[in-house]
């Protein structure tokens, strides 16, 4: 059972692999049919070329450090609070925006946008999308430094306050520390979901905040197109690499 | 206590801006009726919801849910055996683990999309099945429910092997090593020791599953077309194409009401993610 169980294993780590790998390896084709023709970079240098690419990375690296930045530091403060004594109603709506279909996300934030519009003289942009991706990285921020606030000891944050420290610097100066790899972790997980969302993205973009996800979006609905492997290519590697270093820390 | 009010304050107020007052306007929208020039205007009415019930939008969600029941279905076979090896394989462990984890993180988009560059008319499949010379036509592996149905296996299998490697990492071996002594054979300690005991894992990576693929909307797109409608799509159509926001709201409201009591029923005190 044990060989059979190992050769399986084989077979499903390749079904979940294999369909990347294929597409890395025809970005460096040098056809633009699916059949090798030799090693090029010219999908590479195109992408490199493509104007509304290269604007629409901008505008997601900005959207993604933006909204990265905020939902940390929120995030971790508030995994801080509900470890000091949990509160039902922010967990929940947490653990619900986590599990709120992205669809459902995307058309009523939509909706609330369109209506204080009503009122407020604004149009979605860049600050709306930034918003939306606050709002639905928060939870992951939280269940990561959450976790790792699980194997703190409390006393040492008692011992602070009796060596006189306040409640902020024990805090700043004994809790934070200890937590900063959760923290860090937290983050490369909070650009990742967001750099990566197209659902939400797409509904509260306006037109001058077209993103990345949006641009592969349209480029896959069109059909065949290298490029498209170039960027995805680039895309995928950029993201395991995050993943992995976010992996380890949160481990260590 | 002071700072942890102060510290919880800008996340519970993002949280009631980002989702609980959209959810709100969703639920007083979907009550509503739709505008002459889209947006919404009274009279109040439960009309929205009475319309779906309407053979049109209940095939919708018809194959919504078996679509989604049989990638559930087909996560936990194919999972099953996955975790099974991974929680058997003592310290390589954690590597095998990120293997699974890496594509449950790595853009779900271009994943999708590599299916598509795989599927089509000439892709990779057909062109190698063409050239073997084992068929003349490229097969229609694109845009049809089967297509959707891979995409969604493919996307969320890790959700399954997750929360069941978790259960059966926990396992006592010593039960195991019972039902050996007691004569059980592998495959039977299988079936009638392991298999049941991992029984919560089995519920909540099943929910986990079953949840994002009653409301996936980019896999039905992408893979499906215009040919694998589903509640996503009918969602995003209303808010988008046919402005019709009351209904689009009154959907959303159903797909959600479903997804939470599925959510909230399998997460049971102590395993809480929160």
């Amino acid at each position: 059972m044990k060989r059979g169980l190992a050769l399986y294993a084989v077979a499903a780590y390749a079904f979940l692999h294999v369909p990347l790998l294929i597409l890395a390896v025809f970005s460096f084709n040098s056809s633009r049919f699916t059949v090798w023709e030799g090693f090029s970079l010219t999908w590479y240098r195109a992408l490199l070329r493509d104007g509304d690419l290269i604007e629409a990375s901008v505008n997601s690296l900005i959207i993604a450090l933006g909204a990265t930045a905020i939902a940390t530091i929120l995030g971790t403060l508030a995994a801080y609070g509900l470890w000091k004594r949990s509160s039902p109603w922010v967990a929940g709506s947490l653990y619900l925006s986590l599990v709120t279909p992205e669809i459902v996300t995307g058309v009523s934030l939509l909706a609330l946008f369109q209506w204080i519009f009503r009122f407020v003289h604004l149009r979605l942009g860049m600050h709306t999308v930034i918003l939306a991706h606050v709002g639905f990285s928060l939870a992951y921020v939280v269940v990561v430094v959450l976790a790792r606030l699980r194997s703190f000891d409390p006393t040492l944050e008692e011992a602070a306050l009796d060596l006189g420290a306040n409640e902020f610097g024990a805090f700043r100066r004994v809790t934070l520390p200890y937590l900063a790899p959760s923290v860090a972790a937290a983050a490369m997980l909070a650009f990742t979901v967001s750099i990566d969302d197209y659902v939400i993205t797409s509904l509260v973009a306006g037109v001058d905040s077209q993103t990345l996800p949006m641009v592969i979006y349209a480029m896959a609905r069109r059909g065949v197109n290298p490029v498209l492997n170039a960027v995805s290519t680039m895309i995928v590697t950029g993201l395991g690499i995050l993943i992995m270093v976010s992996e380890r820390l949160r481990r260590s | 206590m002071k700072l942890r009010n102060a510290f919880l304050a800008p996340t519970a107020a993002l949280m009631l801006l980002t989702l609980v007052a959209p959810m709100a306007i969703i639920a007083v929208y979907s009550f509503l009726t739709r505008g002459a020039y889209g947006g919404v205007e009274q009279p109040w009415t439960i009309e929205n919801f009475t319309r779906l019930w309407d053979p049109l939008y209940l095939t919708i969600l018809w194959r919504s849910v078996w679509i989604a029941a049989l990638s559930t279905a087909l996560c936990l076979l194919l999972g099953f055996p996955l975790a099974l090896f991974i929680a058997r394989s003592g310290k390589r462990k954690n590597l095998y683990l990120s293997l699974v984890i890496l594509p449950f993180w790595t853009s779900y988009l271009i994943r999708t999309y590599a299916w598509m560059s795989l599927l089509r008319d000439t892709g990779l499949i057909n062109v190698t099945l063409q050239s073997l010379g084992l068929i003349k036509e490229p097969l229609p592996l694109l845009y049809n429910n089967g297509a959707v149905i891979l995409g969604l296996v493919y996307a969320f299998l890790p959700f399954m092997v997750l929360p069941l490697y978790a259960t059966l990492e926990r396992l006592d071996n010593n039960l195991l090593e019972a039902a050996a002594d007691l004569g059980a054979r592998p495959w039977e300690t299988l079936v009638r020791v392991t298999l049941p005991l991992c029984a919560p894992g089995i519920r909540a990576g099943a929910v986990l599953v079953f949840v994002p693929c009653l409301g996936t909307y980019l896999t039905s797109d992408l893979l499906g077309g215009s040919k694998t409608v589903l509640v996503g799509n009918l969602v995003q159509n209303q808010f988008t194409n046919s402005a019709d926001w009351p209904f689009g709201a009154a959907t959303s409201l159903a797909l959600m009401a479903v997804a939470t009591v599925l959510l909230f029923a399998v997460r049971r005190r102590g395993e809480e993610l929160l």
